[in-house]
């Protein structure tokens, strides 16, 4: 079944600190439109589970596939969206909104081309989609907490990936942004073709939507799944269209209206 | 002051320091932004130790300091892969390595010391023609390179994780950026000298860091800042005798005063 496309397979997968080990013997099977919710105590590996699937770490043992490749083999990186961490950078670093989010697109398949017009163009859709264009010639250490995580997020969302992994993406940021944001990661996976995997230490947030029933317990990592069988119900597949749409309703104070299933 | 145009050496000094003054900050924006200011230090160090053997044997002295630093520069880059989060444990083990070397063959070869001296200090005003070109190349490939990939530097920059999921290859960018620090730093220490060649690195980005409102003008005040503190310097030490390399570090410095009081008088 297409809504069924094998996203991120990991297959008998091992990783250990010296001999601390922290994951093993993980096999776990990403669906396309899943959303898949990460939790576990500090040092459970979530981190390092993540940073394993996208290349930054090695397993010691096992496979993994991305979108039914070898990770060794996996050249289409513009097909994923990676939100780090908060914090992990330098936060006076003299970049405005507006380089950060291009830079998303800076890849193999960009390198040696400069910048052109349709790249501006998708910067300013994403950042319209995510409501922080009045942002665009801002400085990134200027912006409160939850503005910065909307920077990175729309840096992720610049190539429409397909598959979008969220590392802890709230932390330090207040309950209000929170709520904002998980809203909108929400709506991002009701209404597109986006996969989700997504760390969090809100517990609360996360199961409030993916249910309190873990689907995979591997060692101290929990895998929470909720699959989005419906098809996309937006006409439009561009994604920064309809989130325009969802920020507009946002903004005549009707946050939950998106929200309803149809 | 005109009549100083007059005066081949003097030609040949500003040339070679308006190249320096061009691709010294250049780099210097992803030195300093990287937290490697202090890699400047080390691998001019551990280019004196190769113009001392380039005395020793006899030899164009450049050559054999353009090649340590880059023997250096490699060695940099492997420490700090093998000691990760701790990029300067690196460069302060790579240092003591290259003052203890370049100690070590100073004193071997004794009887050389007016020459050393130039390099420690720089000697500007001694640029022979074929320094001027050996710069003038170095400053082809570095500004070549880092605008060719400025882009893809800007990512492993800002952050190298997001780089590798972009699929940028992150080693190789890290790699040639040690490289053209190599290539800078040996270029840069016979106008400057080996103890001062660090400032024209990081000084102007300094300067910078604290008018700029973006990434790229980071970059254009930086060059800005780089050059007229060596025309500039060059200029006061021709017109008033003064060491060249010193007066210009003392013009950078100056001009990062400036840009504090600027800020703080007019709080942009």
């Amino acid at each position: 079944m297409h809504c069924h496309d094998e996203v991120v397979a990991l297959e008998n997968v091992s990783f250990s600190y010296g001999r601390n080990k922290v994951i093993e013997n993980l096999s776990f099977t990403v669906l396309q439109r899943d959303f898949i919710g990460l939790i576990g105590s500090n040092g459970a590996g979530k981190t390092t589970l993540l940073k394993m699937i996208v290349g930054l770490k090695k397993p010691d043992q096992g496979h993994i596939r991305l979108f039914g490749v070898p990770i060794s083999q996996f050249k289409d990186w513009d097909l994923i969206g990676y939100v780090p961490q908060a914090r992990q950078w330098n936060p006076l670093f003299p970049a405005t909104v507006k380089e950060i989010v291009l830079s998303g697109l800076y890849g193999k398949k960009k390198l040696f081309k400069r910048v052109n017009r349709s790249d501006l163009q998708k910067c300013m859709d994403a950042l319209a989609a995510l409501g922080i264009e009045d942002l665009a010639d801002r400085m990134i250490g200027q912006l409160s907490g939850g503005q910065q995580q909307r920077v990175f997020l729309a840096r992720a969302l610049i190539n429409n990936p397909k598959l979008l992994i969220l590392d802890e993406p709230m932390v330090g940021v207040d309950v209000e942004t929170q709520e904002n944001f998980f809203r909108l990661i929400r709506h991002m996976h009701q209404r597109h073709d986006i996969t989700f995997l997504m760390v969090s230490h809100d517990v609360d947030m996360m199961l409030s939507y993916l249910g309190d029933e873990p689907t995979y317990i591997s060692g101290k990592l929990k895998f929470y799944v909720k699959h989005s069988h419906a098809l996309p119900n937006c006409e439009e597949t561009d994604l920064t269209h309809s989130l325009r749409q969802y920020h507009q309703q946002e903004k005549q104070h009707e946050p939950e209206k998106q929200l309803q299933p149809h | 002051m005109l009549e100083l145009f007059s005066f081949p050496f003097f030609q040949r000094a500003l040339i070679g320091g308006v190249l320096i003054g061009f691709m010294a900050p250049l780099l210097g924006v992803f030195v300093v932004l990287r937290r490697l200011s202090l890699i400047g230090d080390t691998l001019a160090h551990v280019s004196i130790a190769g113009v001392a053997l380039g005395f020793l044997l006899q030899m164009y002295p450049l050559s054999f300091g353009i090649v340590f630093a880059l023997i250096g520069a490699l060695a940099i880059e492997k420490l700090r892969r093998t000691y990760r989060s701790y990029a300067e444990l690196s460069i302060a083990i790579i240092m003591a390595g290259g003052i203890a070397l370049a100690s070590v063959l100073f004193t071997w070869g004794r009887g050389f010391n007016m020459n050393v001296h130039s390099f420690l200090f720089g000697s500007i005003l001694t640029l022979s023609t074929v320094d001027v070109w050996i710069i003038a190349l170095v400053t082809v490939i570095v500004t070549g390179m880092i605008f060719l990939m400025l882009k893809e530097l800007f990512v492993v920059t800002f952050d190298e994780d997001a780089a590798h999921v972009n699929g940028l290859p992150v080693n190789r960018l890290n790699l040639m950026l040690t490289v053209l620090t190599a290539l800078v730093v040996s270029a840069a220490i016979k106008i400057v000298g080996a103890l001062l060649v660090s400032a024209l690195l990081t000084i102007p980005v300094a300067c910078s860091l604290v008018v700029a409102k973006s990434f790229r003008q980071t970059v254009v005040f930086s060059i800005l800042v780089g050059e007229l503190a060596v025309v500039g310097g060059l200029f006061l030490s021709g017109m008033w005798n003064l060491a060249p390399g010193g007066t210009i570090v003392l013009l950078l410095i100056a001009l990062l005063l400036l840009s504090l009081m600027a800020k703080y008088v007019f709080r942009f």
